[in-house]
């Protein structure tokens, strides 16, 4: 994802001078090809995330397009007053890009993991977040990003997340992407764990159970239409997300729900209330939190028998 | 000498503005304003701030930001005799529809550069700000004043790196230094021990000034600096409520209104009618 990102950002850091990349100190080889083709665009801010989340606003004010790149959590939560203030309440079109989503510092331990920020920027006014499932969709939200005047939020992983997509596809910011047709339950994904949810549902098919798969990539504006329509037609709805269930994809989801009528069965997969323990490789950690492909397989399951029950208690 | 003269007239009248709006406004954080009032006045019509009233959005303006957001009160007072606002429009601060408010907020009011109220947010946006004019080898200043209480965040510390390390002249920081914060005297909070001498370690190019002194503020504040190099601080030695006598050096004045005794003695003092305050 990361090297997608970047490869975009190269793109229109050619096509606009007025296009800055603004690093706090990581990313070290990575942006080698960036500083070596834009000096002119680069800034290296030390290790002083609010400094640069608020300073990017002053470049936006007059006319640059600063795209403000570190971990999440150092962008998100160090920075948090500083987003909300210089950027989303004076309306700055400041792209802030997060790297290090969920686990994917899977050895760094919870002080890298990206566990909580959709929740913190979900709240903010003014705000786009979107959260990409696969390199290819890194690439084109990174522009997609970058047409849209005002502030948004890019939440990436690090280099190794697999393609979900074998062909191209038409990306809009807003609008959620059916990945699989199915009719007994609806996974509904957002970020890298959207290739998980892909595998489960494509391991369900082989025993004949229809798993629609949706990645949502855009949390906010979230995709209404195609969530309740999800809820409507398959009757069981289950989030996945590598972040909190409080506030992240499946707060967003269920509040969505709620909102327009629709009382599917309904599960949230992702951390519990609870901080990302273990380390290991990303699978690792993500069985240690119970979000393994097997988990995953096992929930929608779960949800399928509480629909059927549900049903027959109906009739 | 004239000027100055005149520039001390114009301080006066925007002291005493200044207290009439937050008066009749119903409250504002006076202590502050008080102190920065010499600083504003020779900002704004020493020849220091390049501005045009009539063309607000200029882009080659130079930038001011108030750090100090909750001195808005003496911002308001400051635009509307620099033509940016109407003096109609000063006399609605704090009351419902205005578009005045206990701090400033960009857009809302021409002149405005920066929604501020936070402390340490507003010079890290000026780092920005200046930063946008040297990569586009514009020949513009900003300005950016600060509380001393301010200068006990971190983000400003964070900031004044940043500007020392890339360079940039053409920020000037200026320290509204009267020794005072909402509580007490910083001394006895957090105290910040040769303030001069951190800012010239975070490798800016220091003046200190007495805060009140227009003439000594002007030269502080020099306009021929180059845009290239270590960026100012001007340490303003002030008095916190400055000019009303029972409010100088009490942090009890850093947010408050007098009451009808103590309002007799501001009017004596700052030379308000009845019919002003009315």
């Amino acid at each position: 994802m990361r090297d997608a990102y970047l490869s975009a950002l190269h793109r229109l850091a050619g096509e606009n001078k007025d296009v800055l990349a603004l690093i706090s100190d990581n990313g070290a080889i990575v942006y080698d090809r960036f500083r070596r083709d834009f000096p002119e665009q680069y800034f290296n801010y030390g290790i002083s995330e609010a400094n640069m989340v608020a300073s990017a606003a002053g470049l936006a004010s007059c006319g640059k397009l600063p795209f403000a790149y570190t971990i999440t959590n150092f962008l998100t939560m160090r920075a948090f007053e500083f987003i909300r203030n210089d950027v989303c309440l004076q309306e700055m079109n400041v792209k802030l890009v997060g790297t290090g989503a969920g686990f994917s510092y899977s050895t760094l331990g919870p002080t890298h993991h990206g566990t909580e920020d959709i929740a913190l920027m979900r709240v903010l006014p003014n705000i786009t977040i979107v959260c990409p499932a696969s390199p290819r969709e890194t690439y084109k939200a990174t522009l997609a990003c970058a047409a849209l005047v005002g502030p948004t939020y890019l939440r990436l992983g690090t280099s190794k997340e697999p393609e979900i997509y074998e062909n191209d596809y038409d990306f809009v910011i807003g609008k959620g992407i059916v990945l699989k047709e199915g009719t007994d339950a609806t996974i509904i994904a957002t970020g890298s764990i959207t290739h998980d949810a892909l595998a489960a549902a494509e391991e369900l098919q082989k025993n004949g159970v229809s798993v629609k798969v949706v990645n949502i990539h855009t949390i906010k504006p979230i995709d209404t239409g195609l969530i309740v329509e999800c809820a409507r037609t398959t009757g069981a709805i289950i989030t996945l997300e590598e972040h909190n269930i409080n506030g992240g994809l499946g707060g967003a989801v269920a509040e969505t729900l709620l909102d327009n009528g629709c009382n599917p069965v309904f599960m949230r997969m992702g951390l519990i209330d609870n901080f990302c323990t273990g380390y290991g490789s990303r699978p690792d950690v993500k069985k240690m939190n119970g979000l393994s492909p097997d988990h995953i397989i096992a929930k929608i399951r779960e949800a399928i028998a509480q629909k059927r029950l549900r049903n027959s208690k109906a009739q | 000498m004239k000027n100055i003269e005149r520039l001390k007239e114009i301080a006066a009248k925007i002291r005493k503005e200044l207290f009439i709006t937050v008066y009749k406004g119903g409250g504002g954080h006076i202590g502050g304003a008080l102190s920065s009032v010499e600083i504003m006045t020779a900002l704004y019509f020493g020849n220091i701030l390049k501005y045009d009233s009539t063309h607000p959005d200029n882009a080659d303006r130079d930038r001011f930001i108030l750090s100090k957001g909750h001195s808005s009160t003496l911002l308001y007072t400051v635009l509307a005799n620099a033509g940016f606002i109407t003096r109609d429009e000063l006399r609605t601060y704090g009351k419902p529809d205005t578009r005045l408010g206990g701090h400033p907020k960009i857009n809302d009011v021409p002149g405005i550069e920066a929604t501020t109220g936070a402390l340490g947010h507003g010079i890290c946006f000026a780092t920005g700000i200046a930063l946008a004019g040297k990569i586009d080898k514009k020949n513009r200043r900003t300005y950016v004043l600060l509380g001393d209480g301010e200068c006990q965040e971190g983000s400003v510390w964070e900031a004044a790196l940043f500007a020392a390390h890339q360079k940039l002249g053409n920020l000037t920081a200026i320290v509204d230094y009267n020794k005072l914060q909402a509580m007490d005297r910083l001394d006895n909070i957090v105290k910040l021990d040769s303030l001069a001498d951190k800012w010239k370690s975070f490798g800016w190019d220091v003046a200190e000034t007495p805060g009140h002194d227009i003439e000594k503020l002007l030269d502080a504040l020099d306009v021929n600096r180059p845009f290239d190099g270590a960026p100012r601080v001007v340490i303003a030695h002030t008095i916190k409520g400055k000019g009303i006598s029972f409010m100088e050096n009490q942090p009890l004045w850093h947010y408050r209104l007098p009451d009808m005794e103590e309002l007799k003695i501001v009017m004596a003092e700052l030379e308000i009618s009845n019919e002003e305050l009315s």
